[in-house]
């Protein structure tokens, strides 16, 4: 089972573009959920959520404390102390950001880190900063868990195909910014 | 039935109670939103709206108009639907007695919530277990493919003439009314054969044949009245099993009816569940046996009528069990169902080893290591003393 942590703020579209992650695992046979934790609903403040893909049914409902992937909708979260709590040696960290790596305040501690400035690609594409489609461009590259197919026709299905074209210019841009050190 | 027809789909728990109504077909729904149930009667707004759904949708000012409403439509011999969680369901509590009371069928889905105060919307089961002597069926699921079964099974349990009664199907908040995953959505014949027209022959609507429903009733008949009321429990404990047995032969789903076990037979301790933390704990069974603990689990799926001979059976024998409650009983130093528990087994006539364990509220999680310590605990304590020990807390 791989288990993914979901790090944002409200009006990211985090839970939205998890939500779709699961759709596609589901439409391609295999078993995947996503369980949101709230805290108090309103934009900006800090919105988790645990995401589980297996090739069979998924038994257990609570959240997830050691994730191999974590994926970090806005850098100003990189400071909180809970975001990097429990990620496995040599996971891999997908960072919503414009800045270099050498800037980003990361914990030291064997990882792959991979950077996207999804917010700018949102905000050329579609005019809204809601990088959450970018975000799952990035995520299907940097992992390869998902069908990429099945992936681009849910988002385009639940948003439309601007939409779409963040996540392929996500998937064309992320970087692999650190690997592996420590 | 042709299961290819059969539509997979990854939708949250929430959704799948509206999609399990939606199936049943309800003639009229009313519902006032409150978190964490809210999009539920959502869901049903939008496919009535968009015309893949064709009940009455009344939008009222509160629970306590939900419950009125949906009463007045069921005494009229109507199908009927509405969900709720925590405060809702508080104010909903007058005419929700009497739906029961009045023997009126109906489905209402409970998005298990802590009641307030403190001030909460997360998580907890202390909403739907407070209200357990009301006279309902209450169904607690584990996985939002159990929320649309048992919303379709529970219409079928409600209005078997042996039953006639209200049924709660109450899932976690949060933990299961937001939790998108996978779910198979029957094909609409198939559901519509499986339970067939409703048809209230106790009550009707007849300008013909006029008749008053509830006067008002002396102690002398009363008795008879709960009395009824208590024998269709009992006997919802069959027809619970035989509705599981029916719905598995067109759908292949089954539940177990009553209960569920896992890992029971050679086990010498079990963890009892009830609702979704029932999952973890199958997997927490799993890694404490791996630890060469033997342990089993108990699913309690009915608290109300409560299956107290099923229960007796499977902890006939057995060393010790812990109960995990997301509530309190504030009368007993423990959660609910540990007391119905306790009671179930005073029958047994020999000691034995139980601890009572509260955790989950106010959506706080339950992890599978925080299980496999608390079964450890268990194992260590229930070896050692039998009888109750102390009341373990979830921290």
């Amino acid at each position: 089972m791989k288990e993914i942590r979901f790090h944002g703020r409200g009006g990211q579209g985090v839970v939205k573009s998890a939500q779709i992650l699961v759709e596609t695992v589901v439409e391609g046979g295999l078993y995947a959920h996503f369980i949101p934790f709230f805290g108090v609903e309103r934009k900006g403040s800090p919105v988790f959520g645990f995401l589980r893909i297996d090739d069979k049914e998924i038994r257990v409902k609570c959240q997830v404390y050691h994730p191999e992937v974590l994926m970090v909708f806005d850098d100003t979260l990189l400071n909180l102390p809970q975001t990097f709590l429990g990620l496995v040696d040599h996971g891999v960290v997908i960072i919503n950001t414009e800045k270099t790596v050498e800037s980003l305040p990361l914990p030291e501690k064997p990882m792959k880190v991979f950077s996207i400035n999804a917010t700018g690609i949102a905000l050329e594409r579609f005019k809204k900063p809601i990088p959450n489609t970018a975000m799952l461009g990035a995520f299907a590259k940097a992992t390869g868990w998902v069908n990429w197919q099945i992936l681009q026709e849910k988002i385009r299905l639940a948003f439309n195909n601007d939409n779409a074209l963040a996540a392929i210019d996500a998937y064309e841009n992320v970087q692999l910014v650190k690997q592996e050190e420590f | 039935m042709n299961t290819n027809q059969n539509r997979i789909v990854a939708i949250s728990g929430n959704k799948s109670a509206a999609m399990g109504a939606a199936l049943s077909r309800p003639d009229l729904i009313a519902a006032y939103p409150i978190t964490p149930q809210s999009s539920v009667v959502e869901s049903l707004a939008q496919m009535i709206a968009q015309g893949d759904l064709n009940s009455t949708m009344i939008q009222v000012e509160s629970e306590h108009s939900a419950m009125s409403v949906v009463q007045g439509a069921a005494v009229a011999g109507g199908r009927t639907f509405t969900a709720t969680s925590a405060q809702g369901l508080a104010l909903m509590y007058e005419p929700y007695f009497r739906m029961s009371t009045l023997r009126l069928p109906m489905v209402m889905a409970i998005a298990t919530r802590e009641m307030t105060s403190p001030e909460t919307v997360w998580s907890g089961q202390q909403d739907a277990v407070s209200v357990r002597d009301a006279g309902w069926i209450q169904v607690y699921v584990e996985n939002n493919q159990e929320i649309l079964d048992m919303i379709i099974q529970g219409y079928k349990i409600a209005e078997h003439p042996d039953v006639l009664l209200p049924v709660n199907v109450c899932y976690d908040g949060f933990y299961l009314s937001h939790l998108t995953e996978r779910v198979e959505i029957p094909h609409q014949p198939a559901v519509d054969d499986f339970l067939g027209v409703y048809h209230a022959d106790h009550v009707s609507l007849d300008p013909d044949t006029p008749m008053a429903v509830d006067p008002l009733t002396s102690g002398e008949i009363l008795w008879r009245y709960r009395k009824g009321h208590l024998d269709a429990m009992q006997k919802a404990l069959q027809v619970i099993e035989q509705t599981d047995d029916a719905f598995e032969q067109v759908f292949g789903r089954r539940y177990g009816g009553v209960i569920d076990t896992y890992k029971m037979d050679d086990a010498d301790f079990v963890i009892v569940t009830m609702g979704a933390t029932t999952g973890t704990a199958r997997e927490a069974v799993d890694v404490a046996r791996s630890l060469g603990m033997k342990i089993g689990l108990l699913k309690v799926r009915f608290l109300r009528p409560f299956p107290d001979k099923k229960i007796r059976e499977i902890l006939s024998g057995k060393q010790g069990f812990v109960v995990i409650d997301k509530n309190v009983c504030f009368g007993w130093n423990t959660g609910v169902l540990y007391m119905e528990i306790k009671a179930a087994i005073s029958e047994l006539g020999h000691p034995i080893s139980s601890m009572p364990a509260i955790g989950g509220l106010g959506g706080a999680d339950i992890s599978v290591d925080q299980l496999v310590t608390c079964i450890q605990v268990l194992v260590k304590q229930g070896s050692q003393q039998p009888g109750q020990l102390d009341t373990y807390w979830f921290q």
